[in-house]
């Protein structure tokens, strides 16, 4: 009991690292001067500045268009190809293992530049299609490895009872298979979004000119000193905080009122 | 059910096209030159020769896993305490801490390297310093995170019973809980050094231009020069160094489980 203080005060010493630039970015997004280090009076000009910005509301529209679309598309692909794979041969459900762990196992960047290289052979140029595309093309193994497990899990009977009982395959499959793996997919859908809004690496080879996401527009903006991106960082950070919240809340609101209903009963 | 077998081969095609051939264009780009002319390809290792006969470049390979591996082992010595610590707090404050530890991984990488060049701009750090604070800050999480993992699941029972056979703090320490996180780190040094070895935006972002790593050269010949092959070669050798070192980090792995 002796070392708890200890304990606490290594802990806060870390969080204060894993705080200081985030608390740093929200402080100096309200400096009226565009010092990066003197703080020199509360102001709201960068975040005005940063609405007036075309090519920064450009970038954010992109980030969420480009998030919103490869998760929808890789995440019905992925549930597809998964329920696919439970019932496939062993040669096939390995090879596929295999070829979705590539883009996982490799560095990013060997990816990135092995689709930069595919879509200049095909002559495809690069810009909003390609970035799409190798949004959808990374996020699809991550939404495959979630359902994958709960899959393992499924009672084989469950269908087949369902077409016993004069379910159409289509029908087996939404009705009983697809009710029971939800959670998989869900967990799949949030890994596909939150990887695409973050990348950057694929992103910045795949993307053509005028196209940015947030990722690669902070990353050629900051060669020179540029307090806006103070301003969107802070607002990424006040909606991270406002859905993690909402996240973490909700269960246990929902945990709640299943004990007042349980003691109703 | 042997229909759904079927679901499975849009995917298969999808990957073989998006994902594979890919792959296959970096290994036919790295083995030829001037790669933009198709015929008559030949076959050379020209670009690996010019890698190798080079010292600028094998200097920066070898930069390039001094800073992965010194990153992974100072994650490892800060973070190894603060996710046994963790382990010890009653549960709901280890959710809270989990929680408090995540939190930043949600926000972009790329947003958290730029709050750190605002931090460190005035500060008169070397550049070599500021890279490793970036390195440490990004990747520090990710192994918290996994030996936090390793620790909590381990039975607490094992501690008291290594106290009941004669062990203090530091052998019980030592003996238990030492060895029964190793999986932990390991897969803490896959999640740190894998990626350490080819990033490449916070050495730019962080370092200038002077701190170069193998990533940046492969963003050079890809982004700046437009020497597709000899950028490819690059990525080959950088993915072979990296396959190789995650090799041995298994076997460690294996060999203590094998103990």
């Amino acid at each position: 009991m002796k070392k708890k203080p200890f304990s606490k005060l290594y802990l806060a010493l870390i969080l204060l690292f894993l705080y200081l630039p985030i608390v740093y970015v929200v402080v100096f997004s309200f400096n009226e001067s565009k010092s990066l280090t003197h703080f020199t009076g509360f102001s709201l000009r960068w975040y005005e500045k940063m609405f007036e910005s075309q090519t920064m509301m450009d970038a954010v529209y992109y980030t969420i268009v480009i998030a919103v679309i490869a998760t929808v598309v890789s995440t019905i692909v992925g549930t597809i190809t998964a329920i696919g794979m439970s019932k496939s041969r062993k040669l096939i459900r390995e090879s596929i293992v295999q070829m979705n762990n590539l883009p996982m196992l490799n560095p990013e960047i060997v990816t990135a530049i092995g689709l930069m290289l595919f879509f200049t052979a095909l002559n495809i140029r690069l810009g909003f299609i390609t970035l799409l595309l190798a949004h959808i093309i990374f996020c699809i193994p991550y939404v495959v490895l979630s359902i994958m497990p709960k899959l393992r899990q499924l009672d084989d009977n469950l269908a087949e009872a369902a077409l016993d009982l004069g379910c159409t395959p289509f029908k087996a499959l939404y009705k009983v298979i697809i009710p029971q793996i939800l959670p998989g997919i869900v967990s799949g859908a949030l890994i596909a979004f939150t990887m695409s809004f973050d990348d950057f690496v694929i992103s910045y080879f795949v993307t053509g000119p005028g196209i940015n996401n947030i990722s690669t527009y902070v990353y050629t903006s900051v060669k020179r000193i540029d307090p806006t991106v103070n301003a969107l960082s802070a607002l990424i950070v006040l909606a991270i905080t406002i859905i993690l919240l909402i996240v973490n809340i909700l269960p246990l609101i929902k945990e709640r009122k299943t004990k007042r209903n349980e003691e109703t009963i | 059910m042997k229909s759904f077998r079927r679901l499975v081969y849009p995917y298969l095609v999808w990957g073989i096209i998006f994902i594979v051939i890919p792959m296959l264009l970096i290994v036919f780009y790295a083995f030829t030159k001037d790669g933009n002319s198709v015929m008559p390809v030949k076959f050379t290792l020209d670009n690996f020769t010019r890698f190798f006969s080079d010292s600028i470049f094998v200097n920066v390979l070898i930069r390039s896993l001094k800073l992965a591996f010194i990153t992974t082992v100072i994650c490892i010595i800060i973070g190894y305490p603060c996710a046994y610590f963790m382990a010890r707090l009653k549960p709901n404050s280890q959710a809270m801490m989990v929680l408090l530890v995540t939190f930043p991984m949600w926000i972009n990488m790329l947003v958290r390297t730029y709050a750190w060049r605002g931090l460190l701009i005035e500060s008169g750090i070397s550049p070599e310093i500021k890279v490793y604070i970036g390195m440490i800050y990004n990747f520090l999480p990710f192994m918290v995170l996994q030996i936090y993992t390793s620790l909590s699941k381990m039975d607490k029972d094992l501690i008291t019973a290594a106290h009941d056979l004669g062990c203090d703090n530091k052998l019980a320490f030592l003996k238990v809980t030492l060895p029964l996180s190793v999986p932990g780190i390991i897969s803490g040094i896959t999640l740190v050094f894998l990626p350490a070895v080819s990033s490449f935006f916070i050495p730019k972002l962080l370092g200038g231009g002077s701190y170069v790593l193998v990533g940046n050269l492969v963003e050079n010949y890809f982004v700046t020069t437009g020497d597709w092959n000899f950028g490819s070669a690059i990525s080959l050798i950088m993915t072979a160094v990296i396959l190789i070192s995650m090799y041995f980090t298994r076997k460690f792995d294996y060999s203590k489980e094998d103990r």
